[in-house]
């Protein structure tokens, strides 16, 4: 279904207005180079002070606030690993209540984040119940393509042919040998106002559609690519390079879909090839030149068919 | 002020919640739990009842969303059941933890497998640990007044504890009582509007539910126990000024029957009343038998429970669960560790009866006292009614 959203309360970000204040306190105890941290200081940035946090279990509810200490600016609060939309529901149906009755005044953002297990795999669920129930959240994946909080473990969101410690590459393996699983379009399908794939690489991008899905009034899903240096092996100052080579080689391309309308946000003229992306990467080096190839297959057509999506929803007419 | 209805109870419990004007209602259907909710979900959709109604997809989101509801400072409930409530596990001690005031009737039901839809307490007996404001109620007029009375106690900033109204599931959901029902005039008065301790508020931000490293996590706990414990005389308090209100005699432990008796039957929940018309009976027969029923389950009133035994040479528990592996019922268990080392502790017949829905007319009970006189009861625990030697 294609439907027309009011982005009225959405105002450009540009590298001069860019807010500066994040709610995401330093001194957390986020390995160094962690790009999973650094986005969620972009997302908050964008939200400013009056949100209200949910996090679900893993790496960035640890890091945060080990007790007595907490890095967040702003109410924060965390339950289970895989309940953070149910948290949330319950969070923006209790705030709505209460202004109804006149007990509160203002309607903060209610923001939730997931790691890529909690969004793929235990929290699907309550995902899926929340988006399908419309309540007005975001809902950010930080999808670092692995279960880091517990070591490194495979996700559904893991790509073929990294090697984890529950799809290790041996003589018998490739490592992962599932292709991931396309949260954002899963997430589309639910009708949901909007849905955007974001990466910190590209941080106004990625900050103006925070902004776009705090301005629409129902659910929004934001998927970020959260590069983490530890679980993928690489350098922890080449967290943003890496992360700009996943777009540029088309293996993560950024598009956003309003009201059911797919559009990129960035087109590169000239990918580079994968292989450019996956030899940095301590968990891809067991890969052969065939391995690779087959990726690159795998690559073109995940993006051609991403590409028709979004032909298909601008050729036709809104209902 | 008193108006009586005959009325189903499950639909006097949503009655309850209305006039305690929750603002959020999380649920997910389970029988036999269901008419509860389904009865709230209608006054929202009528404007009968000025909340927030979330048709959750599980228990398990039902519960998290409860706890995001109260966490915003809005007054909570939820009910459920069974499977449900073995869903909600994870969460349930999260919601202690956090000490957030949700309110929940848990409609007591057998657990899976197999699959069965009738009364027991297993369900509840799963979740004794889980640090809530635990009460068992007898009959309608109970569970109306006590689903509003939990309101009270579990947001009283001395408590700040979830609170679960246990009702046996058909026996009491699905009966059709004369009830008497407060005007909501009289409930305003009885139970003020909800003043969270702390809430998701960004004018003043908190963190909630952060990592427990081992230097603070036992602190932690133990203050969540001493809340629990110390909610006790809260409970009581409540209590009494609904009797006051209504008329009625509630109590924390309740004795029937015969003052000082030899033999005492102990019960929870709905099967006290048959017990109660077996105990009468026998009474009448000059047989030298009592009753104490627990109505406050968690924290166990350990010293009310003690002076409504006082003088027994025997009691004859009678549990609704089956704790496997172990030496007898779960409620037994809980007895015999409150009497050991009791001076002059009497001795526990443990009866485990009632389970998966299997009836237990009121004449099985005079049998069973007449069993336990004679020292012919099983020194564990007697299944009462088993049809083979399985
Ligand atoms: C019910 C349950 N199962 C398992 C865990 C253990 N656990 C905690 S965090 C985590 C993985 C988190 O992975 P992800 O969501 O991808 O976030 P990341 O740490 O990678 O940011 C797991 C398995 C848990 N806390 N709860
Ligand atoms: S393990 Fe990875 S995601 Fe977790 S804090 Fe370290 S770098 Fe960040």
């Amino acid at each position: 279904m294609l439907r027309d959203i009011d982005l009225s309360g959405y105002k450009k970000i540009t590298a001069k207005n860019m807010p500066k204040e994040s709610l995401v306190a330093s001194g957390h105890r986020a390995c160094q180079g962690c790009v999973e941290v650094l986005a969620m200081g972009m997302v908050t940035k964008v939200a400013g002070p009056n949100t209200v946090v949910v996090n679900a279990t893993g790496c960035m509810e640890i890091i945060t606030s080990p007790y007595p200490q907490t890095a967040w600016k702003c109410p924060w609060i965390h339950v289970a690993f895989e309940n953070a939309s149910a948290v949330a529901s319950g969070i923006e149906s209790g705030l709505k209540a209460l202004r109804r009755k006149g007990k509160i005044g203002d309607n903060p953002n209610v923001i939730a984040f997931g790691g890529d297990g909690s969004t793929f795999d235990i929290g699907f669920q309550s995902l899926s119940g929340a988006l399908e129930r419309g309540h007005n959240f975001l809902y950010c994946c930080l999808d670092n393509e692995a279960y880091m909080n517990t070591g490194v473990q495979r996700s559904s969101a893991t790509p073929y042919g990294a090697s984890t410690t529950t799809s290790p590459a041996g003589r018998e393996s490739i490592g992962q040998q599932t292709q991931k699983k396309n949260m954002p379009l899963i997430c589309a399908a639910h009708n949901i106002p909007y849905v955007a794939t974001a990466n910190p690489a590209y941080h106004l991008d990625l900050m103006n559609k925070v902004q776009k899905a705090l301005a629409v009034d129902g659910p929004a899903y934001i998927h970020i690519y959260a590069v983490c240096p530890t679980g993928w092996g690489i350098k922890g100052e080449t967290g943003i390079e890496i992360a700009k080579l996943a777009t540029e080689t088309n293996s993560f391309p950024l598009y956003e879909v309003v009201g059911g309308r797919f559009n990129f946000t960035k087109q590169i003229k000239k990918p580079k090839p994968i292989l450019d992306y996956l030899k940095p990467q301590r968990r891809f080096r067991h890969l052969t030149e065939k391995d690779v190839a087959y990726i690159q297959k795998q690559v073109d057509a995940d993006y051609d068919y991403l590409e028709r999506l979004v032909r298909a929803t601008n050729d036709a007419p809104a209902e | 002020m008193l108006k009586r209805v005959g009325i189903e109870v499950s639909l006097a419990v949503a009655e309850a919640v209305r006039l305690a004007r929750a603002d959020v209602i999380s649920a997910y259907p389970i029988t036999p739990q269901t008419h509860i909710v389904e009865e709230l979900s209608h006054y929202v959709a009528n404007g009968e009842l000025d909340a927030e109604f979330i048709p959750v997809e599980s228990e398990h989101s039902a519960m998290s969303a409860a706890v995001g509801s109260a966490a915003a400072g809005a007054r909570t409930y939820t009910a459920t059941s069974s499977q449900g409530l073995a869903l909600m596990h994870e969460i349930l001690f999260i919601a202690s933890a956090m000490r957030l005031p949700i309110v929940m009737t848990v409609a007591n039901r057998s657990l899976s497998g197999p699959i069965s839809i009738w009364n027991d307490h297993s369900d509840i007996m799963a979740e004794r640990d889980i640090g809530w404001v635990q009460l068992f109620v007898e009959d309608g007029q109970e569970a109306l007044e006590l689903s509003m009375a939990a309101f009270k106690i579990a947001e009283d900033h001395r408590v700040l504890l979830p609170t679960i109204i246990n009702m046996d599931g058909f026996i009491l959901t699905h009966m059709i009582e004369p009830i008497e029902f407060p005007d909501q005039k009289t409930v305003d008065a009885f139970l003020p509007p909800f003043e969270p301790a702390m809430r998701l508020d960004p004018a003043h931000p908190v963190s909630m539910g952060p990592v427990g490293v081992p230097e603070v996590y036992l602190e932690a706990k133990k203050q969540c126990e001493q809340a629990l414990l110390d909610s006790k005389p809260v409970v009581k308090e409540v209590l009494d000024e609904l009797n006051e209100l209504f008329g009625r005699d509630y109590d924390l432990v309740q004795t029937n029957g015969k003052d000082g008796a030899e033999t005492r039957f102990v019960t929870m929940g709905s099967l006290g009343e048959s017990v109660y018309t077996a105990v009468e009976a026998l009474n009448a027969e000059g047989k030298d038998v009592g009753q104490t029923r627990i109505r406050l389950w968690r924290p166990f009133p350990v010293e009310e429970f003690l002076a409504a035994c006082k003088g027994a040479k025997r009691l004859i528990v009678i549990d609704r669960a089956i704790s496997p592996g172990s030496v007898c019922g779960p409620v037994a268990q809980e007895l015999k560790s409150v009497l050991y080392g009791q001076p002059n502790a009497p001795e526990i017949v443990n009866v485990i009866c009632g389970i998966g829905g299997r009836d237990v007319p009121i004449e099985e009970f005079k049998e069973i006292y007449a069993l336990a006189q004679a020292g012919k009861l099983e020194k564990t625990y007697t299944l009462w009614g088993l049809n083979s030697n399985a």
